[in-house]
């Protein structure tokens, strides 16, 4: 094998798994809504907070960060929210919106 | 769906007319299937897209829920209504359960012995052993405990159902004392929750009773002015909070408690709780390195326990581990422990980088009496300056005061968490 190709070859298998990685950390991340939210945002039956799985990325960001700043009020997610980043929140709402509600 | 993995087990089992063959090997084994371990068990076959095989150790056949289980002492639910079987973790999910206990960790050989007598060999060994408790912390302890006399019903179960009869035995007019020991030990909020429900079902049922509560502490350890207001308030006349009471030893037969400084203390229904540490697998096998030995280090990044005996690959999650600043021990941390914990141990294995900056977050309800509630809550963010977990600053807090609304949350909660490590 010429070196070149054995570089290249090298330099895309970093690349996916630097992709790989990255999705991981993506859905860890995401997996810290789980404990109130259910698995990917799929609730319990009867679920008393909203639902999140399925729902427009750009609609969770924004509730995201009304909750945030404060704009729109809440037992504890107005706590909670004060803990993350925009890009942590978009990486989550990403994600949370792919899913079959 | 169903596993190819699973199918092939079945049939192996129905041809042979007889129980499912022990795996003898697991590529991550884990120990424990509490918050911190069930949850990582099923994350580690989603995280992984089912491509890592993992086998968790558990001897019981279905998860009695530490949190809420004071409203069993309190009366207003069953231990049936906290119980979750682990069957949708083997059924959905394909994580091989194997009902037995670790009796011991051979890391140079990277198996683990179990107590019916065969090992099972492992690449990555994730345990979540919860807390132990330390019986010699209250002289007499052990012995009051065994006779049935003192309990402490610290892990949900018959020894919750058993507290709740002394309680409807004693007569009116009695006294229920709880001792809470020094800091670390399993949920700051429990004991307090407890004092409240006891007192709420005394306030109906037995109202000339009292609630003695002895913290070690020089204060209450969680929600502090919440929890003296509803002493104040709701329990005048029947709580009785006295901080710096440390419980050095127990006569149980003439209902006394002995402090280290104080004058003894005589109550109907005492529930003595000592000092606690890792559960001893974690102890046994030279991993609790950490808070006088009492607790497991770890690395935050992917939870490996820091004892040289443990190499890269033992793991440990939950209660069992040296807390980082502000991290409480509750069933919530340990099931983001496990998530974290989860998908560092299949970048591992996968040979992908680990999560620079995980983020791990925590909420806590405690019932005042049947049907309100307060909460606490925090976020924390790994800092790798300090390469630890801290609170991020501003965010977090607690209810304003106890109220009904978020009885409906704790249920939700509840539900919810239990059935993200077990449906």
């Amino acid at each position: 094998m010429r070196p070149g190709l054995g570089l290249l070859l090298f330099a895309a298998a970093a690349t996916a798994s630097a992709q790989d990685a990255r999705a991981l950390q993506a859905r860890s991340l995401a997996a810290s809504c789980a404990a109130c939210h259910g698995t990917l945002g799929h609730g319990v039956d009867g679920a008393t907070v909203p639902p999140l799985a399925g729902r427009p990325a750009a609609q969770i960001v924004e509730q995201f960060k009304a909750l945030r700043s404060g704009a729109r009020s809440a037992t504890v997610m107005a706590q909670i929210a004060k803990g993350y980043s925009d890009a942590q929140i978009e990486a989550i709402a990403t994600l949370l919106a792919a899913e079959k509600p | 769906m169903m596993q190819r993995r699973q199918w092939i087990f079945g049939a192996a089992a129905l041809a042979a007319g007889c129980a499912t063959p022990l795996p003898t090997r697991a590529r991550v084994l884990v120990v424990g299937g509490g918050f911190g371990g069930a949850t990582a068990a099923k994350y580690l076959r989603l995280f992984s897209d089912q491509t890592l095989d993992v086998v968790l150790v558990e001897p019981e056949e279905a998860f009695v829920s530490c949190p809420l289980s004071n409203l069993v002492l309190g009366g207003s639910r069953t231990l049936a209504d906290i119980t979750t079987p682990y069957t949708a973790l083997e059924r959905r999910h394909g994580v091989r359960i194997v009902r037995d206990r670790v009796a011991r960790i051979d890391a140079e050989r990277k198996q683990a012995v179990l107590a019916s007598g065969p090992s099972i060999g492992y690449d990555k060994l994730l345990l979540a052993p919860g807390v132990d408790l330390i019986w010699d912390s209250i002289e007499g302890l052990r012995a009051a405990h065994d006779e049935g006399r003192v309990l402490q019903a610290w892990k949900a179960g018959p020894e919750t159902l058993a507290l709740r009869r002394q309680l409807e035995a004693m007569p009116d007019g009695g006294v229920f004392a709880i001792s809470i020991p020094e800091v670390p030990y399993r949920c700051p909020p429990g004991p307090y929750e407890r004092a409240c429900q006891v007192a709420a079902y005394f306030k109906q049922a037995k109202p000339r009773s009292k609630v003695l509560v002895f913290d070690a502490n020089p204060d209450i350890t969680s929600k502090p002015a919440l929890f003296k207001k509803v002493f104040a308030e709701d329990y005048a006349g029947i709580v009785d909070y006295r901080p710096q009471h440390k419980t050095v030893a127990v006569d149980a037969r003439r209902g006394l408690i002995k402090f280290e400084v104080q004058e003894d203390a005589r109550a109907d229904v005492l529930n003595l709780l000592p000092s606690q540490r890792a559960g001893a697998l974690a102890v046994d096998s030279g991993l609790a390195n950490a808070g006088g030995n009492r607790w497991v280090g770890v690395n935050w990044l992917d939870f490996s326990a820091t004892a040289a005996v443990a190499g890269k690959d033992i793991h440990v999650v939950g209660d069992s581990i040296l807390a980082a600043s502000a991290m409480p021990k509750s069933g919530h941390m340990a099931n983001a422990h496990g998530k974290v914990a989860a998908a560092a141990i299949v970048a591992e294995l996968m040979g992908w980088p680990v999560d620079p900056a995980p983020m791990l977050s925590n909420t806590c309800y405690s019932f005042v009496d049947a049907k309100r509630v307060m909460h606490v809550a925090s976020v924390h963010a790994y800092v790798e300056a300090e390469k630890t977990f801290r609170t991020v600053a501003g965010s977090g807090g607690l209810s304003p005061a106890p109220n009904e609304l978020e009885a409906t949350y704790a249920w939700n909660w509840a539900r919810t968490i239990w059935a993200d490590m077990l449906a």
